[in-house]
């Protein structure tokens, strides 16, 4: 079967790729552009390790398929920092060591600044059910939420 | 490397702070590359053939009509795979046997669990690997199969292993049994011991199976080249082990395989043990290119080893007054398919937290049709520490005794000789329930169904072979290899401790994880061992260079070699000699190695001897809704003896991850299997690990009880932060409710039944 031709925009670039009809946003991500900061770690949207935003929606790529996103925009984590310099949550998850082997990292990121681009002031409970959808087993969340919350406040000037 | 303890306090530069990770920058900006994010040219995609069934015999397998498939290009069985000899051999905390290792990576005789791998296929795409394995055609004879721990050591049992006969039992038993070993140690003498009981509990607990649970699914490249050098890439908690085993497995040269560790993401006991990485050296060395193979969540799921579940049975009499006076236990584990599991550091740890005269542990060890158990933190310690912590807060609640004044006036301290041996040296029990008793969270009243409970934990810790090596770079910089896989910030604590020894910044230190081929053997990230071994190697490497550093100053100043010292990051003339000559920096003396003797550079290949056991104390609170039965941890504090925490932060991190998991084991994690043998919840949607809304902030409290066998004091923290939740959990769920627990996990349905039932009898608190 032929392939489909997808123009899309990834962290910002015009991009185009040909994709399978069943092949994964998350493959394409992956497999075509190399972009392997977004992790597969259940391909059921189990686990949130895949965590993408599509025109600023938060998803689990790998429940999307590549052609799904033609004309879209697409921000991984390999787009958050700009420069030199880190995005607040990267700085504040590095600070408070939010991450131990670091796998769920790039998909909590991902999902926390989702989070504060439409709510710029979580409570503690709002962001714990924000991140229900991220599964962490290293930390047990505690410096997750800190550096999240932490963030947060920094990006508000507080 | 027994010396005096540094003090803590401003004398540290470093040790005790909380710098930024090295691998900080990589891990958020997605850059770490972890087992699955390496691609290799010309690459082809591995897949595993795995048996519907528990139970079968295999009487043939035909591969042809896959081999025929375009773009096949290997496919491999056991046929692959020489058969080899039984003989146990120490793995870390476990013990392994080859004999099983070949048979677990790919049946032979009989499929032993539902997942069991029967071939693995390589081809030029996923879909048609996929394809391939639908036409390999398995003649199956079925056969009934046996799940369950209790039901597998029954007489008339279906037995997995035909020729496997109870060892530890006299006289030798004649018929082949699902138990593989039964284990005892006693200290003093129970019957005695009980008669002196003024108050004796005895209560029976299970378990079920949980899996570690790491996001990052087992992953590997293999790349074999026609003169047989292989090289694999593989996200592993020791790439030396990899090698080993496969070498072993495939009958190679251990020097022909080079292993390289990726970033790993997670492992926690369970990528201490080889699935993908033989078949994937066997697919390539037959197809004569790199093969990837990656696991599904699923394949995780029924594949890869879980810890035991267990059935244990706990007997403790104790006296009017607290003291313990007899203690007993009976451990069931199941190992899964193959014998091994952790039943014994289970029987060594049952009581280890507490001085007693009179002990009776007895464990067996039993093969049930499920994939065979792999090391989970602190491996077997969780399973009976919750039984006996379980009792113990019963025993206090019967003679009406607070529980931590229960378990101070039984703990073990310095000198106390333990069930299973040893004599302790200085460990921190009494100042972790210390530590407890004087923390706010001891003292705050509960709310409405709310319940307190506390538990201690204990586990050994190891050291093992270890080799570092540290490099004096042209300008004065260092490049710092180590061979333990980081997976929770050990480049952190290694930089650490060569910086505060060199008296140079982190910045000038790089570290890395080296491949197989570039530092001696190492034993793997396991046992809480990796910062106490590499660190100690890692000091001692230092030594090495800042001692050659002195000797080329003296070289230079022409001094004898004891009239040079090493302070503060420079060399300088000491004795009489001081002020004659100016100090100098690390850099100056890099700028001179060539003509003063060549290339400066620390190596240091050691058996790091005395690791030392970290014990814990923790209280949890929790709320039980009397509705639905479901319980939320509501407030936990964890305390815990970490010798010296070199970055607290990150041993903060161990203490919070492993309740995590310990309260995810207590309240929802459990394996389910059908009456057909087969798993029915292989997802985590169906199998549930604790996410960030089901969790309160965890607090903790780093005790410090130096270790006097490391030179920072530090003792291994990763695992016992696993072994009191449990408990803890329980306990205050019997506070909260009037209800004891005994199985795990207490999810609402379990929770709601016997709250209605103690409601019917008038015995529920709520």
């Amino acid at each position: 079967m032929a392939k489909h031709h997808v123009t899309a925009t990834v962290n910002g670039d015009a991009v185009e790729f040909l994709c399978e009809t069943q092949e994964t946003l998350l493959d394409v991500l992956r497999d075509q552009m190399g972009l392997t900061g977004t992790k597969e770690g259940c391909s059921t949207g189990d686990c949130g390790a895949c965590s993408v935003t599509i025109d600023g929606r938060l998803v689990c790529s790998c429940l999307m398929l590549g052609v799904e996103v033609n004309g879209k925009s697409i921000a991984t984590i390999e787009g958050m920092a700009h420069g030199d310099a880190l995005h607040p949550l990267q700085r504040k998850f590095i600070e408070h060591a939010a991450l131990q082997c670091g796998i769920c990292t790039p998909g909590v990121l991902v999902a926390a600044k989702a989070l504060l681009d439409k709510h710029p002031d979580p409570s503690e409970t709002e962001v714990r059910y924000w991140l229900a959808g991220n599964l962490c087993r290293c930390t047990g969340y505690d410096k997750i939420v800190r550096a999240v919350l932490d963030a947060a406040a920094e990006m508000r000037g507080a | 490397m027994q010396e005096k303890l540094k003090e803590p306090g401003s004398e540290f530069k470093w040790v005790g702070t909380r710098p930024d990770r090295p691998d900080g920058v990589d891990k958020v900006t997605g850059r770490a590359k972890f087992g699955a994010d390496l691609a290799m040219a010309g690459q082809l995609v591995g897949k595993v053939l795995r048996s519907p069934h528990p139970h079968a015999r295999i009487r043939s397998i035909d591969t042809s009509a896959a081999e025929k498939l375009a773009g096949v290009k290997a496919v491999v069985t056991a046929r692959d795979f020489k058969d080899q000899p039984s003989e146990f051999i120490p793995a870390g905390e476990m013990m392994i046997n080859y004999k099983d290792v070949v048979r677990s990576v790919m049946a032979r005789e009989k499929a032993l669990y539902e997942g069991h791998p029967i071939a693995a296929v390589a081809a030029t795409s996923a879909a048609i690997a996929k394809e391939a394995l639908k036409l390999i055609k398995v003649d199956y004879e079925v056969l009934p199969h046996v799940i369950d721990v209790v039901e597998a050591m029954q007489p008339g049992a279906p037995i997995l292993h035909e020729d496997m006969f109870t060892a530890g039992v006299d006289p030798a038993p004649k018929t082949a049994s699902n138990i593989a070993k039964r284990i005892e140690f006693i200290l003093g003498d129970v019957t005695a011991g009980f008669k002196q009981a003024d108050v004796i509990v005895e209560r029976s607990f299970t378990t079920q199976p949980v899996h570690q649970g790491y996001i990052e699914p087992h992953a590997v490249v293999a790349s074999v080249s026609e003169d047989g050098q292989a090289d694999v890439w593989v996200t592993t908690q020791g790439h030396w082990i990899v090698r080993a085993h496969c070498a072993r497995l495939l009958g190679w040269d251990v020097g022909k395989v080079r292993v390289t560790s990726s970033e790993i993401g997670g492992g926690f006991g369970g990528k201490t043990v080889v699935y993908l990485e033989p078949l994937a050296l066997a697919l390539s060395k037959k197809a004569r290119r790199p093969v990837k193979m990656v696991m599904t969540r699923e394949e995780v799921f029924r594949a890869s080893g879980p810890t035991s579940g267990a059935h244990v049975r706990v007997k403790i009499g104790a006296k009017k007054d607290g003291r313990i006076v007899a203690a007993e236990a009976e451990l069931k584990y199941q190992a899964g398919a193959f014998a091994g599991s952790p039943v014994q550091p289970g029987c060594m740890c049952a009581y280890a937290p507490y001085d007693l005269e009179n002990v009776k542990v007895v464990g067996y060890d039993v093969v049930t049709n499920r994939p065979k158990v792999a090391a989970y933190r602190a491996p077997g310690g969780p399973i009976s520490e919750y039984a006996v912590e379980s009792v113990i807060d019963e025993i206090a609640g019967k003679i009406g005794m607070d529980p931590i004044e229960l378990r101070l006036k039984n703990a073990a301290k310095q000198g106390t000789k333990a069930a299973y041996g040893p004599k302790f040296g200085p460990i921190g029990m009494i100042e972790t329930l210390e530590a407890a008793k004087a923390h706010a969270h001891w003292r705050t009243p509960l709310g409405k169904n709310q319940g307190r409970g506390v538990a201690s934990g204990f586990w050994f810790n190891i050291g093992g072979e270890t080799s570092v090596s540290l490099s004096l770079n042209e300008d004065g910089t260092l490049a710092l290899t180590a061979g333990t896989p980081d997976i929770g910030g050990l480049r952190a604590s290694l930089c650490m401790m060569a910086a505060e020894e060199l008296g140079v910044g982190m910045d000038k230190i790089r570290v890395q994880i080296g491949d197989t081929g570039q530092l001696g053997y190492n034993f793997l990230t396991g046992g809480s061992r990796a910062t106490f071994s590499s660190g100690m190697a890692t000091v001692e490497a230092a030594r090495e260079v800042m001692k050659e550093a002195c000797k080329r100053a003296a070289k230079l100043w022409e001094l004898p070699e004891d009239a040079v010292e090493y302070k503060d990051g420079t060399v300088r003339p000491a004795g009489p000699n001081a002020g004659k000559h100016n100090p100098m920096t690390l850099q100056e003396i890099a700028g001179i190695a060539g003509k003063t003797g060549g290339p400066i550079g620390g190596y240091s290949r050691i058996n790091a001897a005395g690791a030392a056991p970290s014990l814990a104390t923790h209280i949890c609170d929790v709320e039980v809704d009397p509705e639905t039965g479901k319980v939320s941890v509501v407030r936990y504090t964890a305390i815990q003896d970490a010798g010296r925490a070199i970055h607290p932060s990150y041993v903060e991190g161990q203490y919070q991850g492993g309740v995590a998991q310990g309260i995810g084991w207590a309240l929802n994690e459990e394996y389910i299997y059908g009456a057909d043998g087969r798993l029915q919840n292989p997802g985590f949607l169906d199998y549930r690990v604790p996410v960030a809304s089901d969790l309160p902030m965890i607090d903790t409290v780093i005790v410090e009880v130096p270790n006097p066998r490391h030179p920072y004091g530090v003792r291994g923290v990763g695992e016992t932060p696993i072994v009191p939740p449990m408990a803890a959990v329980a306990n205050a769920i019997a506070n909260a409710t009037g209800v004891r627990f005994t199985e795990l996990p207490m999810s609402p349905p379990k929770v709601l039944k016997a709250l209605d039932e103690a409601r019917a009898k008038g015995a529920a608190k709520i």
